[in-house]
């Protein structure tokens, strides 16, 4: 009886959290006269508002804008940010541990601080509108740091040491025998750096204005306001469909990494 | 074993400094820069385009007159009262379920979860139809139950609670998972000895997990806190900060006055002051939540 009421109640919350997307999606599906009904199935399917988002915008670049973004700006962070790690975890330097408490100081400081500023260097660099303005100013992330930090600690001093004895240099110690005993950090620090550069939608917006350079939010949520739609909804909804499949596919072939990787975020917060 | 005692040459005198050289160079620039710039660039007027020209603290007292500031906090004010409290009670409910054997735990968890990981973009876009006045999903239930339709983003009362019951939707599935990380850190023993002094269920919940949940707690509302601050999508996509700039958020302002009117200075002064604000309220309620349950 008592476990009856909490499955419903657990169902219940599924129902919430889920039937919203598959109305939606489904909704794409309709004519453009039903969506505003309330049933779930359309009663012709049709892919006409993908056609038009096709026809509309071009939507296969931006998503391939997001995913060179997303690409280049986690391999950076995995591979300096871990280097970064590796330093202040496992090798001793003056100033390091000032290195360390500025990075959780920087951790500290809200965004709308340096949001302007940092706008307007992009503009002085000449990086607006172009990949390089999204790319390089988040090829580090302290988030990612930390974490990475966090799990080299406790890597037995003793390989390391007797790597160093055979002659290895930090950076091959640091590729050869941590990062293949780190591979949940890594994969943890990946995962939260791509949700978080995958759904972006400010800086884009304020860094870019040529339609060429447009990540896939940017996009599609300037068709909405844009008037790219004009005002169509299933066209609206497509797109944001669109949007949503490709974190969706990987969050559900990874989610026990996703759930864990951004819990830990905030557990440590 | 002891092998520390090498420190004769110390690893990494060199190379650790070496090493964290790209993170040091990369943090000056798109770090250190803009915060410092930050300082220089609130006593100033610029459009970014003509030179800066240097206006000592009349961006500050432009702020204290400015009703669309006090607005904005007052609205982020609005959204934090609603969501905060709506999502701490519903993300409890569900990691207290969920933190018991279950068949199909992982499967609850993954849909819950679902909403945090898409885009904010999406979300809006969907809640807009759900939202919608005549042709919404929510106001067709409504009437088809015999209700009256319900303004939810087109008054300007009803905006900023609709927009913090569409943020709450979005998040809850993350605090799900922090609450039951909370709750899975509680010791059995607590329970036990609780049980054995006759405590009834209510009682445990009240005494035990309660107080031993407050860490998380605090966390949760420091958290949903900075994202409340950090509002901008959702206004952007659905309201555009209206209806009557009831749902203009602290970011979206920023973004209008640098943006709409190429007042950098003045935009730049507004996030220094928006983040005073939130250093300010954070520290309040950590202060308050840490007291009110002890």
């Amino acid at each position: 009886m008592r476990k009856a009421l909490i499955y419903l109640a657990l169902s219940a919350g599924a129902v919430v959290f889920a039937y919203p997307f598959v109305w939606m999606v489904l909704a794409t599906f309709k004519p453009e006269a039903e969506i505003g009904n309330l049933s779930l199935l359309p009663s012709v399917w049709t892919l006409e508002s993908y056609r038009l988002v096709f026809e509309t915008i071009p939507i296969v670049r931006a998503f391939l804008n997001s995913l060179v973004v997303a690409a280049v700006v986690i391999a950076s962070v995995l591979v300096f940010g871990s280097a970064t790690a590796y330093s202040l975890a496992k090798l001793r330097w003056k100033g390091r541990d000032t290195v360390f408490n500025l990075m959780l100081f920087t951790m500290m400081v809200p965004f709308m601080v340096m949001l302007i500023p940092l706008y307007t260097m992009i503009v002085e660099f000449g990086w607006t509108d172009s990949l390089i303005g999204l790319i390089v100013p988040f090829m580090m992330n302290a988030t990612a740091v930390l974490i990475l930090r966090q799990s080299f600690v406790t890597l037995p001093t003793d390989i390391l040491d007797a790597a160093r004895i055979d002659g290895c240099g930090e950076w091959r110690i640091l590729f050869t025998i941590v990062w293949p005993l780190s591979i949940p950090a890594l994969v943890t620090a990946g995962i939260i750096v791509f949700i978080g550069n995958w759904n972006e939608v400010l800086w884009p917006l304020m860094v870019i204005r040529n339609e060429d350079w447009m990540t896939m939010p940017q996009m599609v949520a300037l068709f909405t306001v844009g008037g790219g739609a004009q005002a169509r909804l299933g066209p609206q909804l497509a797109a944001a469909v669109l949007l949503a499949l490709p974190i969706a596919a990987v969050y559900l072939v990874f989610q026990r990494h996703f759930i864990a990787s951004l819990a830990s975020t905030g557990v440590k917060g | 074993m002891h092998k520390t005692k090498h420190s004769t040459r110390l690893p990494g005198e060199r190379s650790g400094l070496l090493m964290a050289a790209p993170y040091l160079i990369h943090l000056s620039i798109f770090f250190g820069y803009p915060l410092l710039f930050a300082f220089v660039l609130v006593f100033h007027r610029w459009d970014i385009v003509t030179p800066m020209e240097f206006i000592g603290l009349r961006n500050f007292a432009r702020l204290f007159q400015d009703d669309l500031f006090f607005r904005a906090l007052a609205n982020t004010g609005v959204f934090l009262v609603i969501h905060i409290p709506l999502q701490i009670i519903v993300a409890l409910f569900f990691a207290e379920l969920l933190n018991r054997k279950l068949r199909g735990r992982s499967f609850f968890r993954t849909v819950y979860f679902l909403p945090v990981v898409v885009s904010g973009v999406v979300v809006a876009i969907l809640f807009q139809r759900l939202f919608a006045f005549d042709t919404g999903y929510f106001n067709g239930l409504i009437t088809s139950m015999g209700g009256t339709r319900v303004p939810w983003l087109v008054s300007p009362k009803w905006a900023m609670p609709s927009i913090a019951l569409m943020a709450t939707w979005k998040n809850v599935g993350f605090y799900v998972i922090l609450f039951l990380v909370g709750l899975q850190n509680i010791p059995a023993s607590m329970y036990e000895v609780a049980t054995i002094e006759g405590a009834s269920t209510w009682q445990r919940w009240w005494r035990v997990t309660l107080p031993l949940l407050n860490p998380m707690l605090v966390t949760v509302v420091v958290l949903s806190t900075i994202g409340g601050f950090s509002l901008f999508v959702e206004p952007y996509l659905i309201t555009g900060g209206g209806p009557m700039n009831s749902t203009l958020s602290s970011v979206l302002y920023i973004y209008n006055q640098a943006f709409s009117f190429n007042h950098m200075g003045y935009a730049a002064a507004l996030g220094l002051f928006f983040a005073l604000v939130i250093l300010m309220v954070v520290l309040l309620q950590r202060r308050l939540v840490e007291e009110d349950i002890y």
